[in-house]
């Protein structure tokens, strides 16, 4: 049960509202900017240079799509889902017509992989021979050890203990492709610990190494860049939506933890102000508890990890450990560009609980046949509240963020307990 | 109240290099750190560095980041230590700077905060995660209200951001020894010379010198290669953590005795060596 109550302006805000391009110091508005220490502030700059060199650089260009579509499997599918369409259909036969953007299909399943390939292209021009990142799900963390491996560089992940546990299945992938898992213990061993503990490392390392930030978060330029290279998303989705049906999406639903399947997804309608974007969040055991992750919802403006954006704080300004079933959404800070859209009305932001997420995992698989991450089953249940408020027969495109192999230890053992 | 730079000017003319020891408020409670604090004054510091315990010390290495911890665990908040602050401040001699991450600045409001630590005799403040692209809406009220904003210069700045950064740094300018978070090292790079001399043809403000100095000869090496201030922290930390509350007071004491031996120019040798 979500216990957000919906927003009093669903109506999307006008374009004028939407900065799409962060201004010189990285800002959304009020949101974003580069809080980290001086020491990685060359690093950022150097970062920004090298992106802005080559985004539009036809070699680069040309090696990133060779290989989104020959290594990665893109363009992924945008798939009709017929029997969750009737689930949700009214006795007149109106209803939601839902479709799932299949990013669970790419090579490693789940969009992460988008990010993570055309950042180690980059690194590769600024000549780094050494890749960090940190990872929650683990989803990002193989996508990276996968692209390490196809380049041959050496790779060192940050992983919270609690989430090597919960997402062994993933701990062991990334070793078999070569990579060094590194345990943090510090906090509750979690993302926000595994990213501090990446930062850290690379402070220390900056003048070797590049760090894959794997979410649309951190110091500008990450959330510009991780956005720009997940853009395919909403760009494939536009031409499918185009070829299926002539036309734009309605709905856009996608969940957020830091916020790059949603951004992937968003970007490309931002400027459409008939498609309503909603992002959704994990209410873990309810937003009126203190376990959850509804940064958005019930967060105030802070900075963490480098960006000024909404974070679940104390009345100190020490940041709330997170909680949430989905490790990949166990995060108190979200992207700056989530902030910028939600301040503006442009996009809408609810939240769904575990229990909520667990329920639509089953539902789709049985449904569907397909098993989708817990992350993503976040947007999927919030399908629950949506259908009944629409009207006539909206199309509504989910971006199926990733597949749900690593969550069925997670789901077995929600079950029994429940 | 002194302020940090009319510390660092009679220092100057007594050509003496400041010793700034850095302990975490609240570690292991914040009666010890009162203490701390008074015993740091009389074993020879000049000016003392307080650190903020926070949740995501990005800056910091693992003996910080501990102490931080276990401080917020007991319940250390914000307005304690600067209650603990009022208190002890009139009693000392050196002024005290505060080692804060921003998020506890933005959170209760920039100028709340520094009417607040002003309030409680707090001369100067520096934050690690506020580069100088993001200082400017801090350094203005900072400067109107007298309270130092200290600037960090790292040595992967430019010489153009050095420039900047010298031009806005109040009180004195922090330069970081290593590539990298706080805590103690077995060895200062070399390349921190280059960098002091570097930064003294851009300004002549004073520079100190901090991250990862743990021992009396590195402290000597840093005051030798011309720096106007040595800043050492894990290393006090760890000691002040270490047994009961007590003998790590006892600890820091000598210790802190220790790095000021070492950093001041010794007239007695001079002397014998003259005569010989």
């Amino acid at each position: 049960m979500t216990l957000t109550p919906l927003s009093s302006n669903s109506q999307p805000a006008d374009n004028q509202a939407s900065t799409q391009t962060p201004d010189i110091l990285g800002r959304f508005g009020q949101f974003g900017g580069k809080y980290v220490p001086e020491t990685l502030m060359p690093a950022l700059t150097e970062l920004e240079a090298a992106y802005q060199q080559y985004r539009n650089d036809p070699g680069f260009q040309a090696e990133l799509q060779q290989l989104l579509r020959d290594y990665v499997g893109r363009a992924t599918p945008l798939y009709f889902a017929e029997r969750l369409t009737a689930h949700y259909a009214r006795p007149d036969g109106t209803g939601a017509q839902i479709y799932l953007k299949r990013e669970d299909l790419n090579h490693t399943g789940a969009h992460k992989i988008n990010n993570a390939l055309a950042q180690v292209l980059l690194a590769k021009r600024m000549n780094k021979q050494r890749i960090i990142a940190e990872t929650g799900a683990g989803q990002h963390g193989v996508a990276t050890a996968t692209v390490c491996a196809r380049f041959g560089l050496d790779c060192v992940i940050y992983m919270g203990v609690q989430d090597m546990e919960r997402q062994s299945l993933n701990v062991f992938r990334m070793r078999l492709m070569g990579a060094e898992v590194r345990p943090v213990a510090a906090g509750t061993g979690t993302l926000k610990d595994a990213t501090s503990e990446a930062i850290r490392d690379w402070v220390t390392n900056v003048e070797t190494t590049h760090y894959i930030l794997g979410s649309v978060a951190g110091p500008h330029p990450y959330p510009m860049i991780v956005r720009d290279f997940h853009a395919v998303i909403g760009q494939e989705t536009r031409v499918q939506a185009m070829e299926k049906w002539g036309g734009l999406p309605d709905i856009l639903l996608a969940c957020v933890g830091g916020g790059s399947n949603a951004m992937g997804l968003f970007h490309e309608f931002v400027k459409e102000s008939s498609v309503r974007l909603i992002g959704v969040e994990a209410a873990g055991e309810g937003v009126n508890t203190e376990k959850h992750a509804a940064t958005l919802t019930m967060g105030r403006v802070g900075v963490l990890h480098g960006a000024m954006s909404y974070l679940l704080q104390d009345e100190d300004g020490q940041v709330i450990e997170a909680h949430s079933i989905s490790a990949g959404l166990d995060y108190p800070g979200v992207g700056p560009e989530h902030s910028y859209l939600k301040e503006s009305r442009r996009a809408e932001y609810y939240s769904v609980t575990d229990s909520d997420a667990v329920a639509a995992l089953q539902r789709l698989a049985q449904l569907e046949g397909i098993i989708p991450a817990l992350e993503t089953a976040h947007a999927i249940a919030y399908l629950e509240f949506l259908c009944p408020q629409l009207s006539g027969s909206p199309r509504i495109v989910i971006n199926c963020s990733g597949r749900g192999d690593k969550d069925v230890h997670t789901v077995a053992k929600f079950l029994e307990n429940s | 109240m002194t302020s940090i730079s009319d510390c660092f000017k009679s220092l100057r003319e007594r050509r003496n290099c400041a010793l700034i020891p850095f302990i975490t408020a609240g570690d292991p409670d914040l009666e010890t750190t009162a203490k701390a604090l008074q015993v740091l004054d009389a074993a020879g510091a000049d000016i003392i560095e307080l650190g903020v315990p926070y949740s995501d010390p990005l800056a910091d290495g693992p003996v910080i980041q501990a102490a931080a911890t276990r401080a917020l665990q007991r319940g250390t908040r914000l307005n304690h230590v600067l209650e603990m602050v009022q208190s002890v401040s009139p009693t000392l001699r050196s002024p005290i700077i505060l080692f804060t991450y921003y998020n506890p600045i933005l959170n209760r409001g920039i100028q709340p905060f520094l009417k607040q630590i002003k309030d409680a005799g707090v001369a100067g403040l520096v934050v690690p995660d506020l580069p100088l692209e993001e200082a400017a809406g801090l350094l203005k009220p900072a400067a109107e209200i007298g309270i130092d904003v200290t600037l960090l210069v790292a040595p992967t700045s430019s010489a153009e951001r050095i420039e900047a950064i010298a031009r806005q740094s109040q009180g004195f300018i922090y330069l970081v020894s290593v590539t990298g978070v706080t805590g103690m090292r077995s060895g200062i790079e070399t390349r921190v010379e280059d960098l002091l001399q570097q930064i003294r043809q851009l300004t002549d403000k004073p520079i100190g010198v901090g991250f990862g100095i743990s021992e009396p000869e590195q402290a000597q090496q840093v005051k030798d290669w011309g720096a106007d201030a040595v800043i050492v922290g894990s290393a006090f930390v760890k000691r002040l953590a270490d047994g009961t509350p007590q003998q790590g007071v006892d600890a820091i004491n000598q210790f802190c005795q220790s790095l000021k031996t070492a950093i001041t120019s010794n007239p007695a040798n001079n002397f014998s060596a003259e005569e010989d």
